[in-house]
């Protein structure tokens, strides 16, 4: 039907405007503000990216075009001239911000608020028959609560001393003596941490009661389609791995503001002065409370784009995804084992062998579902008609790059291995391969794929395929080469991309200094081009984006993909209480082709006709 | 639109959903906690010896206040069983019992605070050390006046109370007899705040947080009983579900102080 | 003034005005079984055993039965659902993973001392 049909509203008045649209308790029109606010932040964490790979592909030379507004932003102490007299140098601190906050913010404020925020308050509701979440009030909250603190990280570039420097990881002592200035930008960090850490709590509340108790009648445990699992998992790792950084962020704010010193070891001298503190404190117990948070974090970050892969996989294959079952407890067993993973971050700590024996063997243990789930979509494919839409190239093109920043992680796994990789960029290439042709992937699928539900509208399809390959191009031309780099040895967070350490080839007066190779050094140039590269194929992606609302091609029916699950049975765009009449489920998520139906898949809710159960079906509650 | 099992149980879970909400909310706050009390365990097994002090605070302000929240927690378990058996009245006067309790309890809290605030430790150029209650009253600036201290012989003589029979008394110290420090930003006179020792600093976070609860909780209670207590009349399952709901998280919150009396006050 | 809808009561259950009764009773008895612990914490505090562990497991277990006596009674775990418990037994299970492994690695015992 082309128009959109209206559910029975009862007895409101249109709400106005801000009530609509900025105030809005609906789970629809939140998921499009965090998706918004998300987008934009990506942005702007590629762009301080961008800024970074200048700096370290021309060490001391002024980037082009921005010096003068980049000295106006961060003044003279951060940016200085060059030596032709170009203003635009980044100084070695400022470095370490853009650095620290582009981590933070491509973390925090970016692929997890797209990936749950999103995508998981506006499907969720959908797929499991839901007239919205279980608290639409404190949903709201969520949002606003995340805004207030992206707001709060942007603001720190604007103070005394700059944004945050000390890295996304904000170790002590460094993030409490590093900057002097009361308050810093490590202060504005911690706040900004809390606000961000509450909003995920105030959704990791919400997302769990709305799927226990908001599934629709029939649609018990195990026909809840792949994506539910997925954000049902990740907001248990939300709720119970947020709350011990939250005590730490808490803990280093104290330290920062009021001079206790919980991570702060007794006698510390800074500059040549012993630091006016109680000393007592523990460096290491900041390490701990970070990454029991930093590692549930990372499958945070997959975990969302796992299902939404799933979904788009099973629909443009036109069958069941294999091993649906194997898949669920797979992710069940992610969540749980990615609690007692943690201190594989922390192998050079000095930990002694046994506690490190253990945290490697959960480390490998945790890699066996992940594989599970992976080979699992691979298999789904064998035997399939696949349909090469957008979101299905960004989907398939997911499951190699996933393999790859997966497998890779295994050396860093033993801890062995990891004396040599740890804080090399290896490290950086393992975990961009997840997370950007990873799970960015898997959000750029779920744009295209749902577009179509939330607008009415089809992204135009040529200019999908343009945005899909330039990206997975441009991707890999980044990422693959820093895998060399960091087998070579060279450290992150270099800000001169590792001249300090270049090698000093042997003459015949001197025997040399070995280090990294010109070869090696050489790759930061065509790695920063990839980047700009990379950025100019977003172009596409943002106009097209913008453009479909208005001019995009219609969608002919309410499902134009042809979908099963419930997300597709409502009106398009979907009202305020999404269905237009009740809801009830009758068969697993992933009826396609099924031996003797008309059509090559059946929705969850269309009723039965005395059919016998399907063989994969089950009714267990 | 209605938001399905927000005030009736959903038959297979047998739960509403603003309970199971609350205990996930309570599942967040173990691990928070949790986590202090992790940190509070390791800087205590890793301090110097001579740094970690015992029965610092004043043991019999911290059982009131502890005997305060269980009177509290009490209340408000009576309070919910007198709306289940549909006496308002009542469920008033418990409620009401309970607010009185977290203000009385939030009242120790901040004179325990302001009695931190005013100990003094100062470090004298002889190598011993004054250590007592600072006397507001004195304005002469060549002095440092202690209305009840003693002068021991290191720091950690400082780790125990007096022992019984040492009276404090009046000192006068003449700044000129007080150490520097060694920053060169004045004496070294130093208040017991969070930033005098790890102890201090884990005690006033801890504490404070649970303070934060105790606030947050009271004032939800207040808003439930009073401006919001027309719901009883127009929807009293919602009213009781509410009232249940806030319940469990004053439980939780004396749950907490039920650990944090003996670890911080008698260990 | 509504009839009480006792029936439908929200925690789950019907409960009569006598069940509801005999709750109270229960509450009373743990509201005055906690207060004899706390008591007590404060007696063996200041008893001196010999070695200060014993003062620091006395008063956990003291502490942890107190607790017990609020989350089963007054929180009314002892006869909650089973999800929440298990929401709960989960909680409870990561919260001394991260005690226990982050005093194993950090503790004199390892390899390299902290400070």
């Amino acid at each position: 039907m082309q128009e959109p049909s209206h559910a029975p509203e009862a007895h409101h008045e249109e709400p106005g405007f801000w009530r609509k649209y900025v105030f809005s308790t609906d789970h629809k029109v939140i998921g499009i503000q965090y998706g918004i606010t998300a987008l934009l932040f990506m942005l702007f964490g590629f762009c301080l990216m961008l800024l970074m790979r200048w700096q370290i592909g021309h060490n001391g030379q002024a980037v082009p075009l921005l010096g003068k507004l980049l000295l106006k932003i961060h003044g003279p102490d951060m940016i200085s001239a060059d030596k032709t007299g170009t203003m635009g140098v980044i100084s070695a601190d400022l470095y370490n911000s853009y650095g620290a906050m582009h981590g933070t913010i491509m973390v925090f404020l970016a692929v997890v608020p797209l990936a749950f925020g999103a995508f998981g308050n506006f499907v969720t509701p959908l797929q499991i028959g839901a007239p919205d979440m279980a608290f639409p009030r404190v949903n709201m909250a969520s949002y606003q609560f995340y805004v207030v603190g992206g707001l709060v990280m942007l603001a720190s570039f604007f103070i005394p001393g700059g944004a945050a420097k000390s890295g996304w990881t904000s170790y002590s002592p460094l993030a409490t003596v590093g900057d002097l200035h009361r308050p810093n930008g490590q202060t504005f960090w911690i706040l900004g941490m809390v606000c961000l850490i509450n909003s995920s709590l105030l959704g990791a509340v919400n997302f769990i009661t709305t799927i226990i108790q908001l599934r629709v009648k029939g649609l018990n445990w195990m026909r809840l389609p792949f994506f539910v699992w997925a954000q049902f998992v990740t907001a248990f790792l939300l709720l119970l791995a947020f709350p011990p950084l939250e005590a730490a962020g808490v803990l280093q704010l104290a330290d920062n503001l009021l001079g206790t010193s919980f991570f702060l070891p007794t006698g510390l001298v800074v500059s040549g002065t012993a630091l006016h503190v109680s000393g007592g404190g523990s460096p290491l117990l900041w390490q701990h409370l970070f990454w029991f948070l930093g590692h549930p974090e990372v499958y945070v970050l997959i975990l969302p784009a796992m299902g939404i892969v799933t979904e788009i996989i099973a629909n443009n294959t036109r069958k069941p995804v294999w091993g649906y079952r194997s898949m669920v407890y797979s992710v069940l067993v992610i969540g749980f084992l990615s609690f007692i993973v943690w201190a594989h971050h922390m192998y050079l700590t000095g930990m002694g062998t046994r506690i490190a024996t253990f945290f490697q063997t959960t480390t490998m243990m945790i890699s066996i579902p992940s594989v599970i789930i992976l080979t699992s979509l691979l298999i789904s494919l064998w035997g399939a008609s696949i349909r090469f839409t957008v979101p299905m190239l960004f989907a398939l093109a997911f499951l190699p790059m996933f393999g790859i920043g997966g497998l890779t992680g295994l050396p860093l796994g033993f801890n062995v291995s990891d004396i040599y990789l740890h804080d090399t960029y290896y490290v950086i290439a393992h975990f961009h391969y997840i997370v950007a042709p990873g799970t960015i992937f898997g959000l750029f699928a779920g744009i295209y794929f749902w577009y179509p539900k939330a607008t009415g509208r089809f992204m135009n399809d040529f200019w999908g395929k343009v945005h899909f390959g330039l990206s997975f191009i441009f991707m890999n031309a980044i990422f693959l080469p820093m895998f060399f780099q960091g087998m070579a040895g060279m450290s992150r967070r270099m800000y001169d991309g590792g001249l300090t350490y270049a090698e000093v080839p042997a003459t015949d007066g001197s025997p040399g200094i070995p280090g990294l190779s010109t070869f090696v050094l050489g790759l930061n140039r065509p790695i920063l081009w990839a980047a700009v590269c990379l950025g100019l194929a977003q172009i596409p992606f943002i106009i097209n984006f913008f453009w479909s609302l208005r001019h995009g091609r219609r969608v002919a029916s309410d499902n134009p993909w042809e979908a099963t699950t419930l997300d597709w049975q409502t009106p398009t765009p979907p009202p305020h209480g999404n269905f237009a009449k009740p809801m009830e489920v009758f068969r697993g998520p992933y009826e396609y082709s099924v031996p003797g139906e008309a059509r090559d898949f059946t929705t969850q809710n269309e009723p039965d006709t005395a059919q016998p159960l399907t063989h994969g079906d089950s009714v267990r509650s | 639109m209605e938001i399905p099992y927000a005030v009736k149980t959903r038959p297979d879970t047998g739960l509403y959903n603003a309970k199971i909400g609350i205990w996930l909310f309570l599942a967040s706050e173990v691990m928070l906690f949790g986590a202090l009390f992790s940190s509070y365990i390791l800087l205590r097994v890793n301090a110097d010896p001579g740094t970690w002090p015992l029965h610092l605070l004043n043991v019999k302000l911290g059982a009131v206040n502890t005997i305060v929240l269980i009177l509290s927690s009490v209340m408000v378990v009576f309070g919910w069983a007198s709306l289940k058996m549909n006496n308002f009245r009542a469920y008033q006067f418990y409620q009401g019992v309970t607010i009185l309790c977290a203000l009385i309890f939030l009242g120790i809290k901040s004179f325990e605070y302001r009695d931190k605030f005013n100990h003094y430790e100062v470090p004298l150029k002889n190598g011993t050390i004054a250590d007592g209650h600072i006397d507001r009253a004195n304005k002469d600036t060549n002095f440092f006046a202690f209305e009840a201290g003693r002068v021991v012989a290191s720091h950690a003589d400082l780790m125990l109370p007096p022992a019984a029979g040492v009276k404090l008394e009046e000192l006068r110290i003449p700044m000129s007899d007080i150490q520097d420090r060694a920053d060169g930003k004045g004496k070294e006179i130093e208040n017991y705040g969070p930033w005098h020792s790890s102890y201090l600093a884990i005690y006033f976070v801890l504490t404070g947080l649970h303070a934060l609860h105790v606030i947050g909780g009271a004032i939800v209670i207040f808003a439930i009983w009073g401006p919001l207590a027309c719901v009883w009349k127009t929807d009293p399952e919602r009213y009781i579900n509410r009232v249940e709901v806030s319940g469990l998280f004053w439980h939780f919150v004396d749950l907490i102080w039920i650990f944090l009396f003996p670890v911080l006050y008698l260990l | 003034m509504r009839e009480p809808t006792i029936e439908h009561a929200a925690d789950g259950g019907g409960h009569s005005v006598a069940e509801a009764k005999q709750h109270m009773r229960t509450y009373a008895i743990v509201g005055v079984a906690l207060m004899i612990g706390t008591g007590l914490t404060v007696w063996a505090a200041f008893i001196n055993f010999g070695s200060r562990e014993i003062n620091i497991i006395a008063a956990l277990v003291i502490a942890s039965t107190k607790g017990f006596l609020v989350a089963g009674f007054f929180m009314h775990l002892i006869s909650e659902k089973k999800l929440i418990y298990s929401i709960m037994a989960c909680t409870v299970f990561f919260f001394a993973a991260l005690m226990f492994l982050t005093l194993h690695s950090m503790t004199p015992g390892s390899i390299v001392h902290m400070r």
